[in-house]
């Protein structure tokens, strides 16, 4: 186990620096972001140099790149084209986010289980059917339509919760945020746990425990249940990467200042370090939530063990 | 600090249940002189230093926070003496300032003549990376500070020079005679020796001698402006305050106003243009901008820019339906240009609508006309470059391209050319990489017409992006700018106009209105010419 986690972390080197280099690559490619800090005006080309030399823009890429990990390890993310340093920005807004995605994790684990549970153990009756039928509505619903949607019906006309989230970030304002984020996601946790508990159902593992005489209760939980979890466990585990970068349209329609706002404005503005110092952090958030998840495997299937 | 704010929220609402009115959340509740106004707000782009910002959020801010020498009447745009006792030249070239008395920072520091030479000479030192750097480009030893190449070679402007505690004199390096209406831009206010000592300190907390002063800046999210009770000037605030709310979306604060939990916005979202006139009623402002919207021509093309092609460009701005797309697309939030300024500069500034004659009226059978008789279309085709990632901007180039294609007949006479960021259209823009026309959008300022005309015209001027160069034109403005009066000044450049409006050089599309809303707790919400709100005049219930 201990030698797994290693070569896993030892694994996610070569990926981290690939897909940095990429993001770096892709923001850079978009253009010389001096040119747009002066409005409509040209800019004036002596200031322009000077903010070019002192943002390290007057290198070549082949040297930027490396000046900019050199410095990333040193725990400097650079200065956000507004003056403010980038971790700064990240302080202020991972927390907000991080506080979103987990009321959505949570929300789209209980209902979504919950109800995947449900309908897979009524499979074919109406009740299965309906489930099926809302969650391919709520699939096919973008997040800005029922975001916008709820927040109107629930925020401003019957005033059950407030519109836009203060800057404090309550819990009870991020719940109505946190349930438009995890809607899509939620669909899809109980269309996977509906099939795999269906499936499962008919196992010679099942049927020898109600064989046993075991109650309904523990075989659906200790035998049906955990067995059933593993791709829905590998999707939540990628999901919460997706939710932490992803939240750019739901922070945008409840005024939630965090990762996604702070990442649109960003490449709204182009401002390259904001943009390149989010994304490297999402990216490790990537890596460490999927060695999660694989380690969770050997936690709900004895068989899987790790050497 | 979230749980003492959710602690005081929960004694406010009992309170709140006790009396009718109390000051709970800031001052929401309450009325009268003391109430605080929340108004929406974006992040500003740059540090909030007064030469560093060039864009309408940070403007907001320095508007409550500084007075300079002059300021702009938020109704007629004229430029009216505040910190000025008075300006004077003789030669239009030295001047002198004479401060008024009794001036301070909200610090209690006095308003020198010393407070305002330290702004300058910092705004135009080239390694302080000042983004309005060029305005001091007039005052003399500019190119010593900000050399076009290499190290300055001086730390200050050596046309400025402090004579006493009340008075400095400024030497220009060209005859100048209305430099004086410049001086509300926002890069000519005054700063505090704080400012200098701990740049980091007052950049957390600004200092200034507004109206209003820093209570407290929550970076990116929320600025707490008070109104600060010992402020000289005459237009004292009216409000206890303004709490100015960074908001992720415009449509988001439009729902918060909607709500009834934002009191001000000032830009009404493209897509609730249709609803806002029943939404708000009588708070809807929508009124003229010191913007105007231009489509320019690379005049550097040989292709657009040899003689005769003016037939053309004039028969393309004929076959433009200014006012359909006006009603249709904007909603009436724009007017049909029909000369180069803005209406906001009033017909004294040097406003005159029709200077563009019939060029800029539809007229498909002339417009046809003049480009068949011009040689056509370069290459029979036409390309309106945009920038696609901010401002929707491809709606109104669609149906420009629409309105002359149905003109021409032909449905592929004209296309829009979206390019990704707005960057790299600047970057194409710069590099003189356009081949056909492009979008160009002008906000002045300072509400004078030489600024509609002079650096987007005058030969390689900042901001001519089209290269557009005339001898004429140029001899004209020279003139203008010695003229000793503004009469005058402004006669001479509306004839320098009028060489534009023969050589279309860029199309005027249409003047743009500054919009805005409020709800019915504040009252007297109006938008200065910079389509700022006039943020000291609003009074609460």
């Amino acid at each position: 186990m201990g030698r797994y986690v290693i070569r896993r972390l030892l694994q996610m080197i070569p990926v981290f620096i690939g897909s940095t280099f990429l993001i770096f690559l892709m923001v850079y490619a978009l253009g010389d972001p001096v040119a747009a800090m002066f409005g409509e005006r040209a800019p004036d080309p002596a200031t322009a140099a000077q903010i070019r030399h002192d943002l390290y823009l007057d290198q070549p890429l082949w040297k930027q790149y490396p000046h900019y990990m050199g410095q990333i390890f040193q725990g400097n993310f650079g200065i956000a084209f507004n003056g403010r340093p980038v971790t700064e920005l990240m302080a202020a807004a991972f927390p907000v986010t991080l506080r979103l995605t987990l009321i959505a994790v949570v929300i789209e684990m209980v209902v979504g289980i919950a109800l995947g549970v449900f309908s897979g153990l009524r499979r074919g009756r109406s009740i299965d059917t309906t489930v099926l039928v809302l969650t391919l509505i709520v699939v096919s619903v973008p997040t800005f339509v029922s975001g916008y949607l709820l927040q109107f019906v629930f925020g401003v006309k019957l005033e059950w919760a407030a519109p836009t989230v203060a800057f404090e970030t309550p819990l009870n304002e991020m719940l109505l945020p946190g349930l438009v984020l995890a809607l899509v996601s939620l669909a899809y946790v109980t269309r996977l746990t509906r099939t795999s508990i269906a499936e499962n159902a008919r196992a010679d593992y099942i049927r020898t425990a109600v064989a046993k005489g075991l109650p309904r209760r523990r075989v659906i939980t200790r035998h049906l249940l955990r067995n059933s979890l593993i791709p829905v466990v590998t999707f939540i585990g990628t999901d919460i990467g997706a939710l932490m970068g992803g939240a750019i349209v739901t922070e945008r329609i409840f005024n939630i200042h965090g990762v996604g706002f702070q990442l649109y404005q960003g490449i709204l503005r182009q401002n390259s370090p904001t943009v390149v110092g989010f994304v490297t952090i999402l990216v490790l958030v990537f890596l460490i939530a999927n060695l999660l998840v694989d380690l969770l495997y050997a936690v709900l299937d004895p068989r899987i063990r790790y050497a | 600090m979230p749980t003492a704010a959710r602690v005081q929220r929960a004694v406010c609402l009992a309170g709140a249940l006790a009396l009718a009115a109390t000051a709970c959340g800031g001052g929401r509740g309450a009325t009268g002189g003391s109430a605080v106004v929340s108004a929406s707000w974006g992040d500003p782009q740059n540090p909030l230093e007064p030469a560093n910002t060039n864009e309408v959020q940070g403007g907001k801010v320095l508007e409550m926070l500084l007075r300079g020498l002059k300021r702009y009447n938020p109704r007629t745009g004229a430029a009216e003496n505040v910190l000025a006792e008075k300006i004077v030249t003789t030669d239009a070239r030295h001047y002198t300032v004479r401060l008024r008395p009794g001036w301070t920072f909200s610090n209690g520091e006095p308003v020198t003549a010393k407070s305002f030479v330290d702004a300058w000479n910092y705004g135009a030192l080239l390694t302080n990376k000042q983004k309005n750097a060029p305005f001091f480009q007039y005052i003399d030893g500019f190119e010593k500070v900000h050399p076009d190449k290499g190290a300055p070679t001086a730390k200050t402007l050596s046309g400025l020079s402090v004579k006493d505690d009340r008075t400095f004199t400024v030497t220009l390096n060209q005859k100048f005679s209305t430099w004086p209406d410049t001086l509300g831009y926002a890069a000519f206010m005054p700063l505090p020796q704080s400012f200098f000592r701990d740049h980091a300190g007052w950049l957390a907390q600004p200092v200034g001698n507004g109206p209003y002063r820093v209570d407290s800046y929550d970076k990116g999210t929320v600025l707490r402006m008070r109104k600060w009770t010992r402020y000289p000037g005459s237009d004292p605030a009216r409000n206890g305050g303004i709490d100015l709310r960074v908001y992720t979306d415009t449509d988001t604060a439009y729902t918060d106003l909607q709500a009834g939990n934002l009191d001000v916005v000032d830009d009404i979202p493209a897509s609730q243009l249709k609803n806002v006139r029943t939404d708000l009623g009588k708070r809807y402002i929508n009124q003229p901008a010191g913007i105007i919207q231009t489509l320019a021509f690379p005049m550097y093309d040989p292709r657009w820019g040899r003689p005769g092609m003016e037939k053309v460009r004039r028969g393309l701005s004929m076959a433009i339906d200014r006012e359909q797309i006006t009603r249709e697309i904007f909603q009436h939030t724009r007017t049909p240009a029909t000369d180069w300024t803005s209406p906001v500069l009033g017909e004294k500034g040097g406003h005159k609508p029709g200077l563009c004659g019939e060029a800029c009226v539809f007229a498909p059978a002339k417009a046809r006309q003049l480009i068949k008789e011009g040689g056509g279309i370069p290459g029979g085709r036409l390309t309106i470059a945009y920038n696609a990632d901010t401002g929707s901007h491809k709606d109104w180039v669609d149906a420009v391209c629409n309105s002359i294609n149905n003109t021409l007949g032909n449905d592929r006479a004209c296309v829009g050319n979206p390019v990704g960021t707005f960057a790299d259209f600047r970057n194409k823009i710069s590099a003189r990489q356009m081949t056909g026309p492009f979008r160009s959008g002008w906000q002045m300022d300072y509400p004078l017409i030489q600024n509609f005309l002079q650096p987007l015209y005058y030969t390689n001027a900042s901001s001519n992006d089209g290269k557009f160069s005339d001898p004429g034109f140029d001899a004209l403005v020279n003139q203008a700018n010695a003229a000793p009066d503004t009469r005058q000044a402004v006669a001479l450049f509306q004839d320098a106009e009028r060489i534009l409006a023969r050589k279309m050089p860029s199309i005027p599309l249409w003047y743009q209105n500054g919009s805005g809303g409020y709800t019915e707790r504040v009252r007297n919400v109006t938008l200065n010419p910079f389509s700022v709100p006039v943020y000291n005049e609003i009074t609460v219930g």
